[in-house]
This record gives structure tokens, C-alpha cells and sequence, in this order.
């Protein structure tokens, strides 16, 4: 199939981007939607032009360090899938694609469809962990949890870290990341000793970071490759409220 | 050179504690006197960077992606093995040390396995109690499942997506630190160099992958956790990124390399599409269990499977192995597929790809078993391929998975260098010649939490050491170093894409050094890779040194593998013999199985470097098995 994209191009952190037009021609349906800006990179390398910056590695659907938005959908049109993961055949002949990064005043673009992410890792260093040095632990099975708890933690710890959530977001809040934080280690017995200042903290953060303010839009689920549920914002809320009576470290 | 293993004296079960009971300690003020460099955030790099923070060490952590917990650990599906016994099905210590030692074809080091096998069940301890969410039973206790080349239950789990929550567990950790100032993480840096100071390791030179920036680094000791290099041969299961520079580097800086030849090809993995084709993707190896694999009889029959009538396909597996069938151990049914396809009965576009046929299974148990077996696996399997395998076979074909190959170290799992630690896929030390599944997540996570917060302390306290800056002559050489290439490689200007050199040079690894080796073919590659290098003449890279530039990126990689792979065409040629990953057409029993050559083979080869193009020095750490007698691997 050929195809006309409308990429953005950004030169660095403080340049100027714009979207700009390539056509690529004889796209097989069996490529992923990289390959084919892979194919497209080699050509313009061949060109003397510069590639188009785009982050990935696994190509999975595992590292989350791929995304893109794809036709106003961050990781584009197919429901629970990275853009990693989306194959060309979704698409067919004469399609125009827009390629935009994400969009966030926390995740400033650094090249063309690469953003910096390290908000992230800022909330979860303020308590997206469980206290535990190594070396201090008990038994692994002297401590029951119960199916229900530990798959209900599963769910939550699915998370990758994408950031699509956030680009999805109107308001571009981290809620649904931090959240599946939150309701990972709150769902295990080993993670309520710090349960109440985890979600404090790691709220304050991404205040601090410059995440909006979650007003219930629900397109943070819609949008995430993993399907984490809206239902662990509801709880860590509940968290948070219990925090802000219990007082904070 | 002599390879000192530094095994502690004893009996092996005692070794580890009696080591334990006798280091050295370091004083608890003066830890954090002591800089350590941890480059590498996977499984290994974030525990141990965690683990030596909390202990009080000053740690600097490096990796070229945007968040440690992007690694390549994270994308492990399978499980984590661990001698608990929960499952009161006879596993124990021993055991688990003999199966990794006879997994591995009898070609790794005793002392070394049996302390990985000791210290596993710590592992699953300490990651419960960090909230990882393994798989559990109804009354709430840890579930086991089986993995290959054991006949206990001994692995965890967490769904489909262990090494993600495991890596996850270390990065959390880490991050802790992180916040509390003990780890110093620099993300996006890649390592370019390592800075040998008066023979010891004393930092590494990196570059900023944002700003262009090349630096030195400078610390008391390094500790390498960077992964394996199966990317050498540019189509693996490995991520995109993944690659040999930091070890490569090391090695020509004096690290021995040691088996460079040993690589583990996965029978189950989705065939190249096309040649666009830029990774691959492994599908679980527990579909065995219920497909049966096969090829048309004829050559070259391009009739849709479903046409093809019973008495015209080869179930080549249960035809040559009726006792093991499709549950062949992986480098058997590897070889055996490739086999049917260099003979032109391969399937799919490219004829390289066997079928993987539930259509027995599914009018044997119902569709509902199936899909509550291998849902998930059958969706990702129809979102790549746009086939659905309950109507249509799967097509699969081997992949390069994983390396057991790495820098040689000893039992403190320090190089010869000293102050050279090497954890993780990255080192040489546990699998042999083939790893068993679920073994390497223990193995990297062993060696972070485990064993390097004890060995270094040794080498600490074992000695002085001198400060040094980044002012040393060596370190400012080595960063001209490293500047240098980055600009001669920008000035070339020449015709071809990093990415076009890659490819061919993975299409050479892969034809003469792959699943089956020999001696015609690992000359030619010694022939044919040094060509290659006309790299250095004919690569283009667009853009500048002083930005986020991908393509430089990958053509600093690109240019290390195309010296790496020459390292391992020869040790797979100097080796006479077949063993685990290892198969030598010349060396094998009538019935194809790898025929091992004890009297003369029985050591790892760990290979000095002696220059661009020229042959590397070979040194032997003899294997002594004093516990385990050796054996031939028969699966029939
Ligand atoms: C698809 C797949 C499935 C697997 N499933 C299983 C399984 O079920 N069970 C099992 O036991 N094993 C499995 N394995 C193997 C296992 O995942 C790996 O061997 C293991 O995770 C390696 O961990 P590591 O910490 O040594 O390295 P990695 O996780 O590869 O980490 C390497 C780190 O080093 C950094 N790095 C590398 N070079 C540089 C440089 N020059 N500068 C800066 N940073 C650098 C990277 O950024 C990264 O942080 C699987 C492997 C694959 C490919
Ligand atoms: S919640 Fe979903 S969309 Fe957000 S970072 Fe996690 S996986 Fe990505
Ligand atoms: S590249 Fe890893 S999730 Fe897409």
C-alpha cells in the first residue's frame, strides 16, 4: 500500500517543530508499524536527510519506551496495543497518518517523536516502592495472600510507563500511572505499612512535576496498552484522603 | 596467563558460607568513602546498584535508556527458578545445581552453580517482600509451574510477564535510593570505554545521548551488568538496543572473554516476514506441549496447509525422536527445523518456517482448553502475523535468544582486571554451554542482591587503593579516544546506513556461526567479517555528534560487533567438539545428537585481545568436577 504521513520533526528540546510530509510506497501489511518507519529512515539516511527520532526497544509491547500518537490516539487505532504491536495492516492504501509525540508540560520533547519521561521516575522515587533492604526478608510463603489480592496486584503492576495516559489525558495528568503504583503495593499485605504517605508523596510529586489534575475524562484507560482500570484512581484517592487525616512523614 | 577461579577451599556445600564467614569486612563509616560505578539497570545492574546503596557505597549508575526499567530483563516471560521445594516434590539445593550443570552440557564452573543454586531461594524471599506479585494458589501460598530440563517444580511466575515484574522489584528498589541520594543514576549515558588505571579498573568513559557530551567517570571499582550480545546477529529475541559495547570495550582494555561461541537459538519463534524484518519474537516454548510440528514430505509443496493430506506431511520430530517428539530439548528441535528447511521443505513466504499444528489438540480437548492454555500466546501470535492459529497452523522458526558466553570471571565475579566485576548475561560464569529456562533471571538477580555486595567488600578491604580523577593521562585518553571515533565516523560520508552493515553482518553470523557450526564455513566468516569493515570507509551517518542522534548511536554499536563477531567465529572454530548451544557438524553421534570431547575440551575458553583483525591468545580455566560425574545428555 502507499501511504502519505505527516511526521513531526523537531530538531532538539528548544527548536521549533513542524509536521512534515513524506509519502512511502509499498508498505506489505505483514510490517509493523516501526518497520515501516524503519523503511522510511533508511531511505532518507540514503537521501543525505536526517531520520526520524523515534523511541523503542523491545518492540513487544513490554519496555514502554515506545509511543506515539497516531491519528489523535496515543499508540494508535487498536485497542490495548503498543505501537510496537500495531501492524500495518490496520491501515490501507491511500491512508494519511499524522505522527505526533506525546504532548505534556512533563514530558518536554526532546527530538522529533521522543520525549523525556524522567517525571516518572521522579513520582515513583518520592514512594513507589516498599521500604525493604536486602536481606531482610522472611519466608516467601510465610506470608499467605490471598489469589484475589495478588491478582488484583498483577493487574495494577501491569503497568510499562508509557506515558499514554498522560498524552490521552485533557488535562495531561499522571493519575492512572501513579495510581497503578499505588494500588500495586497497597493491594499486598508487605505494602501498608507505607501505604497512606506512598500516595501522599508520590501525589505531591506529580503536582510538582507539572501532571494536570484528574476531572474523571476516563481516557487514560482508553488509551493504556495494558488496560489498568480506571477503578485504582478511585482507591488511591480513598488512599490519599486517609493520608491527608493521618498526617504525612 | 594463569585463570585463578579463586573457588574457596572445601567441600562445595560449605564454600559459600565459609567464604562468607572469612571476608574482610569493610568498616560501615567508610563505605560510603568507596565510589562504584554499576553500568547496566536489567535485572542484575538495578539489584546490585540497590543492594550496595543500601550497604552504604556511593553509586553511580549508568544506562543508555530513559528509565532503568526499560531493560531488556523486563521483557522475560517464563519464570524464575528457585530450589524451595514448596512443591515437596524432591527438589533441593544439589539438584538444582546438577540440573544447571548438566543443562549446560558440563561446561561451567561447579563452585559458582552450586552458590547460584544456594542463594535462589533468597531471590524469591526478598521479591516477595518488595510486593512482587508471583503467582499464588487459592490458600494464598506461591505456585510453581514445570520449565525444561527438570523434573521438579521449582519455577515462579508472575502471569506472562515475570522478568517485567521482577525487573520492576530491582527498579523500585532502586529508585528508593535514587530518592535518598545513595544512587546517582545517569540515564541515557552509554558507556564507550573502560579506564584501566595502574591495571586496576578505575571508570568508565561515556557519552550523553541527549548532549553529545563524552566524559570520564571515575570510581573505585565497575561493575559491568550489561547483557548479552545476541544482537550480533541483528535478527534476535533480544531488544532492539541491546548490544556487546560495554563488554567488547573491556576486552580490548585487557577482560578476557570467555566463550564467546556458546549462543542459545529458541525453536519457537514467529518466522521473518519480510526483509523489513527488524526483531523477532519469541512464542512460548509450552506450546510444544500440545503442537505438533511439521513439514510437507515434498519439496517445495506450496499448498495451504489444509490441503495438504495426513500422508503427505513429515512430523519430523516425533518421526526421528518418538520418544521426545515435539517436546525435543530446544537445540534439537532448533536444528531439526532448519534442517527441513535447507532441505526446501520450509513453509510461508520465505520458506523458513515449520508448522506448529493445534488442530489436533483442539478436536481433542475443545477449542475452550486451547484458548485457556495459550489465549494470550494465540492473540499475540495472530496481532503480529494477522493469522488466527485456531484455524491455521502456526508458522515458526529459531531464534537466537540468548548468549551464556561473556567476560570471564571468577568466583568473586571479577575479571582479570581487577576491580572488573561482570554480573548477568554479561558474564560467562553459570550456564556453560546452554541455559536452562528460568535461569537466567535467577542468575542475574543472584549475583546483584547475593553475591556482589559480599565479593566487593573483599576487594575493597583486601587493599588500597589510590584516588584517582578524571585528570589521570589514561582516563583523558580515553575520552580523546572515544571522541575521535565519534568524529572520524561522522566524516565519512560514505554510501551505506549502519543498519545495512548490521543486517549483513548478522546474515554472515547467522549462516556460518549459528545453529550448527563447521569448519568451512567459520573460515569464510573470518574472512568475510574483516571485509566487512569497510565500514569504517563506507557508513553515513546524518547529523552531529552534539545531539540525540540515533544513527550515531547505533553505528558505534554496529562497529563493535563487527569485531566481536570475528571473536566468536574463533573460538567456535578452535573448538573440536559439539556441546549444548555449540554444534559442530564434524562432531556429532550417528543419530545427530552434539558429541562432547572431554579429554580435550573440558575448559572454558577465555580469549585475550590482541589487536583489530589479529588472532586472539587463547587461555584455559580447566574445569574440575568433583561433585557431579560427567555425562552424556541422551533424549531419546
Ligand atoms: C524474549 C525473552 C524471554 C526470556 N525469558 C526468560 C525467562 O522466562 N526466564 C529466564 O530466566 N530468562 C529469560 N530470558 C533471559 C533473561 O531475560 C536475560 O538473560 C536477563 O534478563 C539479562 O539480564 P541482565 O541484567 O544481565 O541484562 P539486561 O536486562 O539486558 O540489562 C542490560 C542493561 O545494561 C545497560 N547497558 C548495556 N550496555 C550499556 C552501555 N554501553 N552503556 C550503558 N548501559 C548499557 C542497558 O541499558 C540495560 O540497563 C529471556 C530473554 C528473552 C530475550
Ligand atoms: S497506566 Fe497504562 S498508559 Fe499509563 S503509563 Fe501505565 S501502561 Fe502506559
Ligand atoms: S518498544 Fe517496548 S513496548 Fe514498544
Amino acid at each position: 500500500m502507499n501511504l502519505r504521513l505527516h511526521i513531526w520533526r523537531q530538531a532538539g528540546p528548544d527548536a521549533t517543530g513542524m509536521l512534515k510530509t513524506y509519502d512511502v510506497a509499498n508498505v506489505s501489511e505483514h510490517m509493523s508499524f516501526l518497520e515501516m518507519l524503519d523503511v522510511l529512515n533508511e531511505d532518507l539516511i540514503g537521501k543525505g536527510e536526517i531520520p526520524i527520532a523515534f523511541d523503542h526497544d523491545c518492540r513487544e509491547g513490554i519496555c514502554g519506551t515506545c509511543g506515539m500518537v497516531i491519528n489523535g490516539r496515543p499508540h494508535g487505532p487498536v485497542a490495548k496495543t503498543t505501537v510496537c504491536q500495531l501492524h500495518m495492516r490496520t491501515f490501507k492504501d491511500g491512508d494519511e497518518i499524522y505522527i505526533e509525540p506525546w504532548r505534556a508540560r512533563a514530558f518536554p520533547v526532546m527530538r522529533d517523536l521522543i520525549v523525556d519521561r524522567g517525571s516518572f521516575d521522579r513520582i515513583m522515587q518520592t514512594g513507589g516502592f516498599i521500604s525493604v533492604n536486602t536481606g531482610n526478608a522472611q519466608d516467601g510463603n510465610t506470608l499467605p495472600i490471598s489469589k484475589i489480592n495478588a491478582d488484583h496486584a498483577m493487574d495494577a503492576a501491569a503497568c510499562i510507563g508509557c506515558g499514554a495516559c498522560v498524552a490521552a489525558c485533557p488535562n495531561s495528568s499522571a493519575m492512572l500511572f501513579t495510581a497503578a503504583k499505588v494500588g500495586h503495593l497497597g493491594a499486598l499485605p508487605q505494602g501498608q505499612t507505607e501505604r497512606s504517605t506512598r500516595a501522599m508523596n508520590m501525589v505531591l510529586q506529580m503536582d510538582v512535576e507539572g501532571f494536570g489534575a484528574c476531572t474523571n475524562h476516563l481516557e487514560c484507560e482508553a488509551a493504556c496498552p495494558k488496560g489498568i482500570s480506571v477503578e485504582f484512581i478511585a482507591q488511591m484517592n480513598r488512599d490519599y484522603v486517609a493520608s491527608v487525616f493521618g498526617g504525612r512523614d | 596467563m594463569e585463570l585463578k577461579s579463586n573457588t574457596p577451599n572445601g567441600p562445595l556445600t560449605e564454600q559459600w558460607d565459609d567464604y562468607r564467614a572469612h571476608l574482610k569486612l569493610v568498616n560501615p563509616a567508610n563505605k560510603r568513602k568507596y565510589n562504584v560505578i554499576v553500568v547496566g539497570t536489567g535485572l542484575a545492574g538495578a539489584s546490585a546498584a540497590a543492594t550496595l546503596a543500601e550497604l552504604g557505597y556511593n553509586v553511580s549508575a549508568f544506562t543508555y535508556h530513559d528509565s532503568a526499567r526499560r531493560a531488556h530483563s523486563i521483557a522475560a516471560q517464563g519464570g524464575i527458578n528457585a530450589a524451595k521445594n514448596y512443591q515437596n516434590d524432591g527438589d533441593s539445593i544439589f539438584r538444582l545445581f546438577y540440573d544447571t550443570i548438566k543443562g549446560g552440557d558440563f561446561r561451567a564452573r561447579e563452585s559458582n552453580v552450586y552458590r547460584l543454586a544456594q542463594v535462589s531461594t533468597s531471590i524469591i524471599d526478598q521479591c516477595v517482600a518488595q510486593g512482587v506479585p508471583f503467582a499464588r494458589e487459592y490458600g494464598g501460598y506461591l505456585s510453581n509451574r514445570s520449565f525444561g530440563g527438570a523434573q521438579v517444580s521449582r519455577t515462579f511466575y508472575a502471569r506472562g510477564q515475570t522478568g517485567q515484574q521482577l525487573l520492576i522489584g530491582a527498579y523500585q528498589a532502586l529508585m528508593r535510593q535514587v530518592g535518598l541520594g545513595k544512587v546517582k543514576l545517569h540515564n541515557k549515558q552509554e558507556m564507550m570505554d573502560l579506564i584501566v588505571v595502574d591495571g586496576h579498573a578505575r571508570g568508565i568513559v561515556s557519552r550523553d545521548m541527549v548532549t553529545g557530551k563524552i566524559e570520564s567517570f571515575m570510581a573505585d571499582a565497575v561493575v559491568l551488568a550489561t547483557g548479552g550480545y545476541g544482537n550480533v546477529f541483528y535478527l534476535s529475541t533480544n531488544a532492539k538496543n541491546c548490544n556487546v559495547t560495554a563488554t567488547y570495550r573491556a576486552h580490548k582494555r585487557g577482560a578476557l572473554f570467555a566463550n564467546p561461541c556458546y549462543t542459545q537459538i529458541h525453536p519457537t519463534c514467529i518466522p521473518q516476514s519480510g526483509d523489513y524484518q527488524s526483531k523477532l519474537t519469541l512464542m512460548s516454548e509450552s506450546l510444544r506441549n500440545d503442537g505438533r510440528i511439521w513439514v510437507p514430505l515434498k519439496k517445495g509443496d506450496t499448498r495451504p496447509p489444509d490441503q495438504i493430506p495426513e500422508a503427505e506431511r513429515d512430523y519430523y520430530l516425533e518421526r526421528k525422536y518418538p520418544s521426545f517428539g515435539n517436546l525435543s530439548p530446544r537445540d534439537i528441535a532448533s536444528r531439526a527445523a532448519k534442517e527441513a528447511c535447507d532441505d526446501g521443505r520450509g513453509v510461508g513466504p520465505s520458506g523458513l518456517g515449520v508448522y506448529l499444528d493445534f488442530a489436533d489438540a483442539i478436536s481433542r480437548l475443545g477449542k475452550d482448553v486451547i484458548a485457556d492454555r495459550y489465549g494470550n500466546l494465540f492473540e499475540m501470535y495472530e496481532r503480529i502475523t494477522g493469522e488466527d492459529p485456531y484455524s491455521v497452523p502456526m508458522r515458526i522458526y529459531p531464534a537466537v535468544h540468548y548468549t551464556m558466553g561473556g567476560l570471564w570471571v571468577d568466583y568473586d565475579l571479577m575479571s582479570n582486571v581487577p576491580g572488573l566485576f561482570v554480573l548477568g548475561e554479561a558474564n560467562f560464569s553459570d550456564h556453560g554451554a546452554n541455559r536452562l529456562g528460568a535461569s537466567a533471571l535467577m542468575q542475574g538477580l543472584a549475583d546483584g542482591y547475593f553475591v556482589i555486595p559480599y565479593t566487593l567488600g573483599g576487594y575493597f578491604a583486601g587493599g588500597k587503593l589510590d584516588s584517582v580523577s578524571s585528570d589521570a593521562p589514561e582516563a583523558k585518553a580515553a575520552v580523546r579516544e572515544a571522541e575521535e571515533k565519534v568524529k572520524l565516523m561522522l566524516s565519512i560520508n560514505g554510501k551505506r546506513s549502519p543498519t545495512s552493515f548490521h543486517r549483513e553482518l548478522g546474515a554472515i553470523m547467522w549462516d556460518k556461526c549459528g545453529m550448527s557450526r563447521n569448519e568451512k564455513g567459520l573460515t569464510e566468516a573470518l574472512t568475510r567479517i574483516p571485509e566487512l569493515r569497510e565500514f569504517w570507509k563506507n557508513v553515513v551517518i546524518p547529523g552531529s555528534g552534539a545531539e540525540l542522534n540515533q544513527s550515531l548511536e547505533l553505528g558505534l554499536r554496529v562497529a563493535d560487533f563487527l569485531e566481536f563477531g570475528e571473536l566468536m567465529c574463533y573460538d567456535a572454530l578452535h573448538r573440536n567438539e559439539s556441546c549444548g548451544g555449540h554444534f559442530r557438524e564434524e562432531y556429532q553421534t550417528e543419530d545427530g545428537e552434539a558429541k562432547r570431547n572431554d579429554d580435550e575440551f573440558c575448559y572454558a575458553a577465555a580469549w585475550e585481545y590482541t589487536g583489530v583483525g589479529s588472532k586472539p591468545t587463547l587461555h584455559k580455566e580447566p574445569l574440575e568436577f568433583e561433585n557431579v560425574q560427567l555425562a552424556t545428555r541422551s533424549y531419546k
